[in-house]
């Protein structure tokens, strides 16, 4: 009775892919746990956070996509609304404005809008399915960049990208043209020198220079990334170790239990470590696009597709970051930071993303 | 609508496929691009990172030798270190205004004007992130006082640091010198000789006197300790430690009680006093005074200080012994005697008449004697004895400036002693060549007349003066005057003696030598010119009193109106050796304005070779403290001396 009640609770999970998601959470407790300093309230915090990002992704795996779908414009409504409501009443934070306080708690209506804008591309897609051209494209585009329009004013140049990236994913797994691909492309780069010198904001003109070269402000802006690139290549093949890092205990690295935890990771484990984790990432994806591919409908292929290759993105601008390629961006690594929010929408995406390809059978009605 | 809906979804998956695999591939790519950027880091560059990560964790710290210590021949402490407490400010890590902090921290303890603008000056010339002393020696009650209060005070601590200190006073800084702050002339030196990397960690080298010229032995080596430090610099754990050597203790021939009472017997008197062992040409004595205070310099003298000693009239900082330069009036007069027996233009039994005067060929200009109606009848040892003049005239007029300068310049006049003090002159030895150079002029024959007599353009130092009568004491051996006696390496504890440094002999004949120490023995002896302080001498003197005329001291000096008569007086000469039979001192005063040889330098001369040959000290000036300092029965080799205390050296090494 108990063993069927429990095969229902879990009926939609995927065993492969939870298998590895949870390797993928082990280690990132035991990363927790070094980076923080043995911080034990951390490392509980951090499984708290876990608990309850697994419990929303086991709900939302009952969901049926169909039902999602019904989600999908008002919760991009709401979001673009709350979005106006950050750019007028917002509290800067940092020099940025991204909160917005309710009185009771402050959220981060761009947080809302990483599953949002995917999932009303995707809902949009499938509503013009069958007569789908270049104009549905159109104002596909217009619905992605309202919202990016919003949040790049913030400013919050990561999460535009993101989001930018994960909605064009969605246009891109819908059937985008080519040529619209290679205009914009091109479009793109035209306009980079204008967007250097209007849209940047000096901070962050600020990283990328400092990524090109680190040491020409070793104390400021470079400090991270030398630091950070110091811990990577010391952790050298097989690593210092467990808690043994000198760069993770003797305070020399940033952000350690958060965007920088990769340096931490990598300065324990070193290459061999590296590789290992990297392989997990792409074996999750691997499955993950496996699933997507199976799901039934457009909708739920077109938004798992998304999740996925954003996760990736996620997971490739983080590590590249950290060990110096791309620049500082405020992006966690998915599934290893520690951080409530990005663990809940990524473990949320893994939910719908099970969801779209166990639910086949309801769908054909 | 139907129809397309049923191919659509056909078409619609495999393009959805192909976007698929087509994103698959570009994602797998990034990801290889990703390990390839792993592999460059942590494989290729290990090393570099590796390195880098090092640096960042491992700090070396310095940790300071105990620089040796300096003693007089009888082990009596000269300089010596301690430990006290200091109160040090960390700039950087105050959080708040200095001055502010110092204000809070006088509450606390005594900090005096002086205290604030040594450590602006310091502050000036530091680091942000070195700790600067803003008092030191506190008390311990003050310690304690702050150790409560702590808390108030982020950046501030009181550290243990090692002190110098001069137990001797004054009488003996131009001779031990003194350790002042590393300065950047020190700084840019230490760099060009390689030894800057030893200073590490250290804040003092040695700027004058002995302290100077062993600097690289009183120094030690630098030990380093390796710590781990966090992002903030502070250390977290000690990884390793080379521990520092201690810097080789000295020990000088110098006898510091001999010092004292050559510095006492002075009175109120300027000048100087060399003792030299004729044997070995040991430095026994090396007095100038007035003298200063050692330790003021160490800590960085303040400015008001140091402009009334530089400026006094007295010229404290200067060491007469080694740069006051005057005539040597009538201490040449056994030197010339000497020069006109072995020149063969005298002999021992020889007389002239002596009128009171003497006049070269053909000129009616009289070089008069300093008796008035003349000597009558004069040999050589009655011209030293009463110290005729007109008998070195009319010698010197014979003997010509040439042969003269020759025969004084094996006796060492016009060139430096070599005595391991720095800032030794050379004096003069005048020619005709010289005064070509220097002033464009021949040579003229009245100017040969006066040289006879150590007047005119001859300059010596009172050093330079004790060296040449070392010569006649010994036979005519020249022995580089020596402080140094010993030194003990620090590791092996061996004690080292330094040589006596013979640099040369003179060729005389014994006779003619013997006549001229008997001359000046007659000096001291009734009927010449010093019998009163040779009187009742249970040994032997051989002396000789001298009297420069006073131009003006050399250094630019100002004269103060009420003390111009004083000033003007002659400066008092006196040369001596004894026993007279087997001479063991040889001393030569110089007492400035002190009138006449015989009245002031000679009675000091006495006192001094009483003291040497008899124990005997001097009762005309009372000690204002016992002269005698405890000699330890038994003293143990305790290895690098931390803080004060007598080292002996073995016993069978006090022997000379």
């Amino acid at each position: 009775m108990i063993r069927r009640l429990l095969l229902r609770v879990v009926a939609h999970l995927d065993g492969p892919l939870m298998a590895m998601l949870g390797l993928l959470l082990l280690i990132s407790t035991a990363t927790v746990f070094s980076a923080s300093g043995e911080n034990t309230a951390r490392v509980f915090d951090h499984l708290v956070n876990m608990g309850v990002a697994l419990t929303a992704m086991l709900l939302i795996s009952h969901v049926p996509p169909q039902r999602l779908m019904q989600f999908a414009p008002p919760a991009y409504v709401l979001g673009l609304l709350l979005l106006l409501g950050v750019a007028m009443f917002g509290i800067v934070v940092n020099g940025s404005r991204r909160w917005l306080d309710l009185g009771i708690t402050r959220i981060q209506p761009s947080e809302l809008m990483r599953l949002a804008v995917p999932m009303m591309l995707a809902w949009y897609l499938q509503y013009k399915q069958e007569i789908l051209n270049w104009r549905h494209f159109a104002v596909a585009f217009g619905l992605l960049a309202a919202p990016l329009a919003f949040i790049a004013k913030q400013p919050d140049l990561g999460t535009t990208l993101l989001i930018g990236t994960s909605g064009f994913l969605v246009l891109f797994l819908g059937g985008l043209s080519w040529k619209v691909i290679g205009g914009f492309a091109v479009v793109a780069g035209a306009a980079l020198p204008l967007a250097w010198n209007t849209l940047l904001h000096d901070y962050q003109r600020q990283r990328v220079l400092t990524l090109i070269d680190p040491t020409s402000d070793p104390l400021g802006a470079g400090y991270h990334i030398i630091q950070s690139t110091i811990a990577v290549g010391s952790g050298g093949v097989v690593g210092k170790g467990w808690m043994a890092g000198t760069q993770t205990h003797l305070d020399f690295l940033p952000e350690r239990t958060t965007d920088f935890i990769f340096a931490v990771f990598s300065e324990e484990f070193g290459l061999i470590g590296n590789l290992f984790l990297l392989l997990l990432y792409a074996a999750i994806i691997w499955r993950g696009l496996w699933l997507a591919a199976s799901a039934p409908s457009l909708f739920g292929r077109l938004l798992s597709g998304a999740i996925m290759f954003t996760f990736f993105t996620y997971a490739f601008v983080n590590m590249g970051m950290v060990s110096g390629i791309l620049p500082v961006v405020g992006v966690p690594l998915p599934l290893v930071s520690y951080g409530g929010t990005s663990m809940l929408t990524v473990l949320l995406g893994f939910g719908i993303v099970m969801s779209a390809a166990t639910h086949k059978k309801l769908v054909k009605t | 609508m139907s129809s397309l809906r049923l191919i659509n979804p056909e078409l619609e998956f495999l393009r959805y496929r192909r976007r698929m695999e087509i994103a698959g591939v570009g994602a797998a790519l990034l990801f290889l691009l990703l390990f390839g950027r792993f592999v460059w880091l942590q494989l290729v560059q290990y090393d570099h990172y590796q390195s880098l990560a090092e640096n960042n964790r491992i700090s070396l710290l310095p940790a300071p030798p105990t620089r040796g210590v300096i003693y007089d021949r009888q082990n009596m402490v000269l300089a010596q270190n301690f430990s006290a407490h200091t109160l040090e400010i960390t700039p950087s890590e105050t959080g708040d205004k200095l001055d502010a902090v110092i204000d809070r921290l006088a509450e606390i303890v005594e900090i005096e004007p002086g205290d604030r603008k040594r450590f602006r000056k310091m502050l000036a010339e530091s680091k942000n992130f070195e700790s600067i002393p803003i008092r030191n020696l506190l008390t311990e009650e003050e310690a304690a006082r702050f150790a409560v209060n702590r808390y108030r005070f982020p950046g501030v601590e009181v550290s243990a640091r090692q002190f110098r200190q001069y137990p001797m006073g004054p009488g003996f800084a131009h001779v031990v010198g003194y350790i002042g702050r590393i300065g950047e002339k020190d700084k840019a030196r230490l760099e060009e000789e390689g030894l800057y990397a030893n200073y590490k960690g250290s804040d003092h080298i040695g700027k004058l006197g002995i302290e100077a010229r062993y600097e690289r032995w009183l120094h030690g080596r630098t030990g380093i300790e390796k710590v781990e430090t966090d992002s903030g610099g502070h250390a977290v754990r000690l990884l390793s430690r080379t521990e520092p050597v201690a810097g080789h203790n000295i020990y000088l021939h110098l006898d510091a009680r001999l010092q004292q009472v050559a510095e006492r017997v002075f009175g109120d008197y300027r000048g100087a006093l060399v003792a030299l062992d004729p044997r070995n040409g040991a430095v026994l004595a090396l007095m100038s005074k007035p003298g200063f205070d050692p330790n003021l310099f160490v800590d960085g003298i303040d400015t008001q200080t140091w402009r009334e000693l530089n400026d006094s009239p007295d010229r404290p900082l200067i060491n007469r012994a080694l740069r006051a330069i005057y005539p040597p009036g009538s201490t040449i007069k056994p030197f010339m005697g000497l020069a006109g027996l072995e020149l063969g233009l005298r002999r021992p039994g020889d007389s002239i008449a002596d009128p009171g005067y003497f006049s070269l060929p053909g000129s009616s200009h009289r070089y008069r004697d300093w008796k008035k109606e003349g000597h009558g009848m004069v040999d050589l040892k009655k011209s030293i004895a009463q110290s005729c003049d007109t008998y070195y005239y009319q010698l010197a007029h014979q003997m010509g400036i040439e042969r003269m300068a020759d025969f004084l310049g094996k006796f060492g006049f016009g060139a430096r002693t070599g005595v391991d003090l720095d800032g030794e002159l050379a004096g003069l030895m005048p020619t005709p060549a010289w005064k070509q150079r220097r002033f464009k002029q021949p040579w003229w024959p009245g100017e040969t007349v006066i040289a006879g007599i150590g007047q005119g353009y001859m300059l010596a130092t009172p050093m330079q003066l004790a060296m040449a009568t070392m010569a006649l004491a010994n036979g005519g051996v020249l022995y580089q005057p020596q402080l140094i006696r010993a030194w003990r390496e620090p590791i092996s504890g061996r004690v080292a003696y330094a040589a006596p440094r013979r640099v040369g002999e003179i060729a005389l004949k014994p006779e003619h030598l013997a006549v001229i120490r008997q001359a000046m023995i007659e000096v001291m002896l009734p009927g010449g010119t010093a019998a009163r302080s040779g009187a009742g001498a249970p040994y032997g003197i051989g002396g000789k009193t001298g009297t420069s005329q006073v131009i003006g001291i050399k250094q630019g000096a100002r004269y103060d109106e009420k003390r111009i008569a004083a000033r003007h007086r002659d400066h008092a000469l006196f040369v001596a050796f004894a026993p007279a039979e087997a001479p063991t001192i040889v001393v030569a005063v110089m007492v400035e304005n002190g009138g006449s040889g015989s009245g002031t330098a000679a009675p000091i001369a006495r006192k001094v070779l009483d003291y040497w040959l008899l124990g005997k000290l001097p009762t005309v000036y009372e000690p204002e403290e016992p002269v005698d300092a405890p000699i330890p029965e038994e003293a143990e080799d305790s290895g690098p001396v931390q803080g004060g205390g007598l080292v002996a050296i073995p016993e069978e090494d006090l022997t000379r």
